[in-house]
């Protein structure tokens, strides 16, 4: 079948495949160093953001820290030497960036650990979460996005957009909570199948930790695809409708290609770009975690954390975790626009 | 390329997400076979164990005795390491821990203690007087040491162990709360290795060397806390083999998981909410503890920020300087709305400082000096005062300008807000405006006086030194800059008289009368007004647990006990319960609805390669 293609089809093809390869060369290394470059400045903006910024909160850190307990005066000042607080703002800060820039980001006011440590403790869990429900609400979202839009009007499709438009309308928060009450303690004649909350028993070794982690995984995992799924389908829905109406896939149906197949190879790389913007925006979000999923369910991961820090406020844990959540925003962006060229040349330009 | 593509049977997005599902569907029945839906009880059943799983929400902040400062881990340090002393579960009094007697010196500045001679610690070793004065001593020279019990210490001038079972400690002056020194005391051995004890959290080598009731078996951060049952510990071992402690951050999922059976016991943070308790009353298998609490529930007034130096500062409203002022306020105060209406009924309505669990320090004021609910005396005390209302009706200050109280309240305690409601209605009438001012963190405003009214709120020791101790004087800031262990900044000389009288008074019955006079004292200047007793509200399974013990015995609490008590005692329900038969059809169903929804996939795929072919065809 691809022999019938017609030379102009194949003339296109080739032009788009030699065309960018031409332009890259030129434009591309400009292009890239320019998005590397605003991306530094980016991180270091919110290096500088994250110190000041959660010194406007009002109060004595030392203060809050102790707040209840009598605490002589000699321990203030032993507690401000130890976390630095007694020296200069300009001290700290240049401090701060210093040790920052060597990934120390101080020790915890509550938990009196290493920032870093408390991160990478919690990190793991939120990307398992995040991460599984990203691949999987992503895959969804394209998947049902591309069909609705190709056969947009029909029942199918609007049965898929009405279910997804309702879901993405559901707090995180009430959903979760409604599994857990039918699917993990179970209502009428359905018993419960899932734990209730956490990411393990505890106690269990080698393959019986993994399945029981993946079976802590799967309510919240459920919660957050129900949720996010429904927005990537409406952008790649959209997308595709716009290049619907496009000459080239009439000319792609008039040389006879499969429908599948039009809209696989032509319509969906060239309608993917929205798609690719919300997708790299998602990842970034993924470190970030979902607070509200990871609290229904108990889930140990960043969001928890980031909450616990707020609430004393553990000034280094905040700060630390705050650069953290914007640095993965700016990489996702940075990697994002990196990406566009290859699909799109016109980007690079 | 398109002779490869025409000969897929799924394109490729359908083929992921078919992957994707058919990955999720088999690893979660699979899942429900070993594991649904019980974990602990499982496993109970698979190695004979016998799991008692506490529902809790409050992080660990450190598993150092040193550090440690919240509820959850003292209660965890109380399971690991034995006290000098603990309170005796029917009545509260001090009874034998560590110690097994204890005695003054005739000029009350010399106390010895007998250290009982059959504790171990865990590793075998035999628990000695040498290790108390250890513990003691390092927090009176170490200020990392110092961070959590920094207090007890205080006033400690010498701290030694003659013999392994003499421990003589030496003081200042007199403290009559030498039998409630709430410190857990560690083996030497083991904790002399400690290089920075500010860092040192005791929680990456398991297990944890203790001599109380329970060994530190495992923790991971919000996840879980493993003890294994002290089998040689010296008042018999407890029942069960292993105590967990599961997070659950959300309330509503923790009462979901005590129905499921995933847990045996929930207490919520720090009660069940009334709609919870109700709904879990009915339920199969549990029971709803409604004790009366060790909490009091507050309203305080700024009386007026200071330091010790004399310095004000803060921005208190000045017109709660004036007695008949703050006397108005709560007699337009209904306590007993406050009861029924938002703790529904589970709360006791508040008198004085010290709730009625602790007989002997409780006190109530008699008819005459009561502050009983009565907007009109309170509309006349006010106009007494010197605060009429003005043509709007609204109450004016001494600078004319109409009033509205600045009201610090908790933003995560919904009981805050419904109370701050009430007294919008209920001041609003007497012409008084109120703003709820609530916070996350509202230590800040508070240290720092800004605020003229505050929900205050304290849980209370057998031993109420210490919460008799923060309207002290002594308890103000040194300086604005600094932080007191004031409450609220009340300072009042014949408060602080009687204060002194009673930490020097070695009678227990003295000493009760003296305390009782303070909080008469504190009730007249009415700058705490006492509204409400929450109870402790909380649930267990019964399938799970047979008996446990409640402080007091009779009608008392099971969670966040002065001792190890309830987990000590509890003794394990002969039989899993019902959620063993729960687990059983789980596993039947996961793995029918997993089969089902796989033949579905299947039965689509098939349809796919079908119409597939017939377009190739």
């Amino acid at each position: 079948m691809t022999a019938d293609a017609t030379p102009a089809l194949v003339e296109d093809e080739q032009r788009t495949a030699a065309g960018p390869r031409v332009r890259r060369s030129s434009a591309y290394p400009r292009y890239l160093a320019g998005k590397v470059a605003g991306a530094a400045v980016s991180l270091l903006a919110v290096l500088v953001t994250s110190f000041f910024l959660f010194r406007l909160i009002p109060g004595d850190p030392v203060k809050t820290m102790t707040g209840g307990r009598q605490v002589s005066a000699e321990q203030l000042a032993a507690y401000r030497e130890e976390f630095g607080l007694d020296l200069p703002l300009w001290r700290q800060f240049t401090d701060y960036c210093g040790k920052a820039l060597t990934g120390d980001f101080g020790t915890s006011y509550q938990f009196r650990a290493p920032v870093v440590d408390k991160i990478t403790e919690a990190l793991p869990n939120t990307l398992l979460l995040t991460g599984t429900a990203f691949v999987l609400y992503t895959a969804l979202g394209i998947f049902l996005g591309t069909r609705s839009a190709w056969r947009h009007g029909k029942l199918g499709d609007r049965v898929n957009t009405g279910l997804a438009l309702t879901l993405y309308s559901i707090p995180s928060f009430w959903l979760g909570l409604l599994l857990i009450i039918v699917l993990s303690v179970g209502i009428g004649p359905l018993p419960g199948m899932f734990p209730t909350g956490g990411m393990e028993s505890g106690g269990e070794e080698g393959f019986a930790y993994v399945l029981d982690v993946a079976h802590h995984l799967v309510l919240p995992v459920v919660t957050l695809v129900a949720v996010e799924y429904g927005q990537t389908l409406l952008v790649t829905r959209s997308a595709l409708l716009d290049e619907m109406g496009s000459d080239y896939l009439t000319t792609a149906r008039a040389k006879g290609l499969r429908d599948d197949l039009v809209r696989r190879r032509h319509a969906v790389p060239n309608a993917l770009l929205p798609t690719v913007t919300l997708i790299f925006i998602n990842l970034g979000r993924t470190v970030a975690g979902v607070i509200l999923v990871e609290t229904v369910f108990s889930w140990p991961g960043l969001g928890g954390l980031f909450y616990q820090a707020l609430s004393v406020p553990d000034l280094p844990l905040v700060q630390g975790l705050f650069f953290v959540f914007a640095a993965a925003v700016i990489l996702m962006n940075t990697l994002a626009d990196l990406v566009y060229p290859l699909l799109d040349p016109r980007v690079a330009r | 390329m398109g002779t490869n593509d025409q000969n897929r049977s799924l394109p490729h997005g359908l083929r992921l997400v078919a992957l994707a599902g058919a990955a999720a569907l088999t690893l979660t029945a699979g899942l429900a076979t070993p594991l649904d839906p019980a974990p602990q009880q499982a496993r109970a059943a698979d190695d004979g164990k016998k799991v008692l799983t506490v529902a809790v929400a409050q992080s660990v902040d450190s598993l150092s005795p040193f550090l440690a400062v919240r509820l959850l881990s003292t209660s965890i340090h109380r399971l690991m390491y034995e006290y000098l002393t603990n309170y005796d579960p029917k009545d509260n009094h001090a009874i034998a821990g560590l110690a097994t007697k204890w005695e003054p010196s005739p000029d009350k500045l010399t106390w010895t203690y007998t250290i009982r001679s059959n504790s171990k610690w865990s590793d075998g070793q035999q628990a000695t007087a040498e290790d108390a004065a250890w513990t003691f001593n390092k927090m009176m020279t170490d200020t990392g040491a110092a961070t959590a019990n920094g207090s007890y210490v205080g006033n400690f001038r010498k701290v030694t162990a003659p013999s392994p079972t003499k421990l003589v400690i030496e003081l200042k002056k007199p403290q009559a709360t030498m039998a409630a020194l709430d410190v857990p005391i560690v083996p030497k051995h083991v904790w002399e290795k400690v290089s920075d004890f500010s860092e040192f959290n005791n929680d990456k080598s398991f297990p944890v060397v203790g001599n109380g009731p329970f060994v530190l078996s495992g923790y991971k951060a919000d996840s879980y806390v493993r003890l294994k049952a002290n089998k040689s510990f010296w008042r018999g071992s407890p029942k069960f083999d292993e105590l967990v402690f599961r997070y659950y951050k959300d309330q509503d999922a923790a009462v979901s998981a005590l129905r499921k059976g995933e847990v045996s016991f929930v207490a919520g943070s720090p009660s069940l909410t009334p709609a919870q308790a109700e709904s879990l009353k009915g339920a199969d298998d549990i029971q709803v503890n409604d004790a009366p609490g060790r909490r009091f529930y507050a309203l305080a007034t700024n009386p007026g920020a200071k330091a010790k130096n004399g310095e004000k500062f803060g921005d208190g409203h000045p017109s709660l300087l004036d007695q008949r002022v703050r006397n108005a306020l709560f007699r337009a105060v209904d306590r007993e709305a406050i009861i029924d209406k938002v703790f529904r009924g589970h709360a006791v309505e508040g008198e004085g400082y010290i709730p009625p669990r602790f007989q002997d320090y409780f006190w109530k004021p008699s008819a005459s000096q009561k502050l009983a609910y009565d907007p009109a005396e309170a509309a006349r005390l006010l106009d007494r005062a010197g605060y009429r209302k003005n043509g709007d009706g609204k109450r004016v200050g001494k600078d004319g300008k109409p009033i509205t109280y600045r009201v610090l309240c908790h933003a995560t305690d919904p009981n805050d807000k419904a109370v701050g409601k009430y007294l919008q209605e209920w001041w609003g009438e007497l012409g008084i405006g109120v703003r709820l001012n609530c916070l996350d963190n509202v230590t800040d405003p508070w240290l720092a006086g800004k605020y003229d009214l505050a929900f205050d709120g304290w849980s209370v020791n057998p031993d109420p030194d210490f919460v008799l101790s923060i309207h002290t004087c002594g308890a103000l800031p040194a300086t604005p800059e600094e932080t007191g262990a004031t409450d609220n900044f009340i300072c009042d000389k014949k408060y602080d008289d009687l204060y002194a009288r009673q930490l020097t008074e070695y009678d227990p019955a003295k000493r009760a009368d003296i305390v009782k006079q303070m909080e008469s004292r504190l009730y007249d200047l009415g700058y705490m007004n006492v509204m409400a007793y929450p109870n402790a509200v909380e649930a267990f399974r019964t399938d799970q647990i047979k008996s446990i013990t409640t402080m007091p015995a009779k009608a008392g609490n099971i969670y966040g006990q002065d001792g190890y008590w309830s987990w000590w005692s509890a003794v394990p329900a002969d039989s899993g319960g019902s959620s063993d038969n729960a687990s059983s059809t789980g596993v039947v169903v996961g793995i029918v609805a997993g089969v089902v929804i796989l033949g579905g996939l299947g039965a689509f795929a098939a349809m796919r390669r079908r119409a597939t072919a017939e377009e190739r065809e």
